[in-house]
């Protein structure tokens, strides 16, 4: 399996939608084939209309707050000796995280398909609160679709989306969590096709999917690249690129300008949930060889039983409470493009005490995962090699989780 | 060449003037026993058994088939059981038509080949797979016309009429229309004279095709649409034994009592 030089990632799909062959594709029920081919000729014809990339740029600059800064990360470096720690704070933009790319270019498809509904998935919530905001920027109806233990765990998002005018639809199959939004938001599709566009939440699901998605959030290493320059005069001999994986959309969006650099160069290190650590449940399907499988419409490495049940997943962190992955990272991963590790609960919430400790910079519970590898790697390797860790989202939604775990 | 279990069902209903009836249950609801026994009363008044293989993530079910899913998963029925509760009614109901449906998932980790494999010892005799679409379905639908079993390929209202007929030309001997954008089991929102309109439109694309309408398909509808080919009730009798239950009363007998009524509505 071998990654194509002149092509972006998003694109490198077989006819069916197959990446390397084997990850993605369509596998949808048939009221969904008509809907998925009008989303793919709308949006192949839009990345490529000049006015609708200046009305993204537009937004991103001025709403969203394009570019979100990079910085070294003095403290922590110096505390833990070895490797310069450096970060990119995408959680100041607008919102809070970089689902933000994501839902604005979903709402931007969605009024020119003349769409006056929008629907979309949420884990930890942010998700959810981006596509409300977006929405109501862009005056669209917006349900979001939300596992009922997530809503009682990430309370101050739900707060956000209400306010923001959307409808939480509370689903109660299942293990109440994304896995089961997800499917539930799909469900909704099926039957409201016609009048309602579908944001899925992260590079999964339906090719198409993967495709916007990835596409949206890549927005955050093309900011890196310019930074990166500016700040080095050139791009650094070693550099690390770290970044938590659930679904898989800050880390593909934080790579996605670097794919063609020598990955000895400029390695990717994907960080999975890999749960309490006393719990042999966890969320990361790349770090424990889970086989392939089929989930809302794609096939990707997966958590699930030997005969095809998607198996219950278990983080700290919900938005990593996925027990698929994008095929997108199935591909970085089996072309080794990438490389891919697991943090525990507890390593990610230590990981949270130090960098706070050290630095004026509140991760969430998710980057804090990439925070744990960073903090594991930095101390054997030389001053010269460049960590850069994503912050892709704020800890403000993670308070009453942090209150009860650390006391803080 | 022999005709099918599934082809005769249909040539016996238009002999006889009439649309075919078509059950669909979830294997192992509420437990493996009663779905057996559903299956083996029903048969007498049903002319074609649809019966679900399990899966915990279906992306096009509507509430009453999950929570008959559900309740079968907690029950700790599996594909192996599946495949035993097919054989034992085949046993007793050798000429009666199974079709077994599901998500590919369950498939793709039985193995294809194994599947069918497994599919062929129980005699089961069609296949509906919800999430494999025409044109990923070919080689799959090829794989099975050679081992003689029915792939159940679906037509929706989003369909067009191109697509349509490239996948009529890849059917076998039956095509479900799914009558209206919807997960199963919805209220039925649009007007049978408009399903109906649209099932003649696919007709006349091939007669000779046996094209069924489920979803929305209840006692109440079910006699609106009776000059379709055939109609598949399903969540109705998913939602009949979750009632049961909840009133403690047995299942099967109100399920049976369910068909039979279903029956003397489309005759």
């Amino acid at each position: 399996m071998k990654i194509k030089k002149d092509i972006p990632l998003i694109d490198q799909h077989d006819k069916n939608g197959f990446w390397g062959g084997k990850f993605g594709g369509n596998f949808i029920p048939e009221t969904l084939k008509k809907p998925v081919e009008d989303l793919t000729v709308l949006f192949e014809k839009l990345r490529r209309d000049k006015k609708f990339i200046k009305e993204r740029d537009y937004y991103f600059k001025n709403w969203v707050g394009s570019p979100t800064s990079f910085v070294k990360l003095e403290n922590l470096t110096k505390s833990l000796g070895g490797a310069q720690i450096w970060t990119k704070i995408v959680s100041e933009a607008n919102g809070g995280a970089h689902k933000i790319y994501n839902a604005t270019v979903h709402c931007l498809i969605a009024k020119r398909a003349g769409k006056k509904y929008i629907v979309g998935d949420t884990g930890a919530g942010y998700a959810g609160k981006m596509l409300s905001m977006a929405a109501k920027k862009f005056g669209l109806k917006c349900k979001i679709f939300m596992g009922a233990k997530d809503i009682k765990r990430q309370k101050p998002n739900c707060d956000a989306m209400k306010k923001n005018g959307a409808e939480i639809v509370p689903v109660y199959t299942g293990s109440q969590t994304l896995v089961d939004a997800v499917s539930e938001c799909m469900r909704y599709w099926v039957s409201n096709c016609d009048t309602t566009h579908m944001c899925v939440g992260s590079t999964v699901g339906p090719n198409i999917f993967v495709k916007i998605c990835g596409w949206s959030t890549s927005q955050i290493s093309r900011e890196l690249f310019i930074q990166i320059k500016k700040e080095f005069g050139s791009i650094p001999k070693k550099i690390k690129l770290l970044n938590c994986v659930g679904g898989g959309s800050s880390s593909f969006g934080f790579w996605n300008e670097f794919m063609h650099y020598n990955k000895k160069q400029i390695e990717f290190v994907g960080v999975e949930a890999g749960g309490p650590k006393q719990s042999k449940k966890h969320a990361a399907p790349l770090t424990y060889g889970s086989k392939i499988g089929i989930l809302h419409g794609a096939s990707q490495y997966v958590i699930m039983s030997p005969e095809g049940q998607i198996e219950e997943t278990e983080s700290i962190s919900a938005g990593l409470d996925y027990p698929g992955v994008s095929p997108l990272h199935c591909f970085l991963k089996d072309a080794k493009r990438a490389r891919y590790t697991a943090a525990t609960d507890e390593e990610a919430l230590s990981a949270y005490m130090l960098v706070t400790k050290f630095e004026n910079l509140n991760p969430s519970l998710e980057p804090s995962h990439a925070f744990a590898e960073a903090i594991k790697l930095a101390p054997k390797l030389s001053k010269d090699t460049v960590i850069i860790v994503n912050s892709c989202g704020d800890a403000h939604k993670d308070k009453d989780i942090l209150k009860q775990r650390l006391g803080i | 060449m022999t005709i099918s279990p599934i082809s005769l069902a249909f040539k016996k209903t238009k002999r006889e003037k009439r649309t075919a009836l078509i059950s669909f249950t979830v294997a192992g609801d509420n437990t493996k026993k009663n779905s057996l026994k559903i299956l083996n009363s029903i048969a007498k008044y049903v002319d074609i058994l649809e019966l679900s293989f399990l899966h915990n993530c279906p992306i096009a079910d509507g509430g009453q088939i999950q929570n008959s899913t559900y309740r079968s998963l907690k029950n700790g029925t599996t594909l192996k059981d599946t495949f035993q509760i097919a054989k034992r009614f085949k046993k007793n109901n050798p000429k009666k038509p199974l079709i077994l449906m599901g998500y590919y998932n369950l498939i793709y980790q039985n193995g294809e080949n194994n599947f069918l494999k497994n599919c062929k010892l129980s005699k089961v005799d069609g296949l509906i797979v919800v999430d494999l679409p025409w044109p990923e379905n070919k080689k799959f639908a090829q794989k099975c016309k050679k081992k003689s079993i029915s792939f159940v390929q679906l037509l929706s209202p989003t369909t067009s009429k191109e697509r349509m007929k490239k996948i009529i030309k890849d059917s076998h001997d039956m095509i479900y229309y799914i009558s209206m954008l919807s997960t199963t089991g919805g209220k039925l929102k649009v007007s049978s004279k408009k399903i109906l309109e649209k099932y003649l439109s696919i007709k006349k694309i091939n007669r000779s095709k046996n094209v069924v309408i489920g979803f929305g398909i209840t006692e109440k509808t079910i006699s609106s649409l009776k000059k379709a080919d055939g109609l598949v009730v399903g969540s109705a009798l998913c939602k009949k034994i979750s009632e049961s239950l909840k009133k403690r009363q047995n299942p099967v007998t109100n399920v049976v009592k369910m068909v039979t009524r279903l029956k003397n509505k489309i005759l």
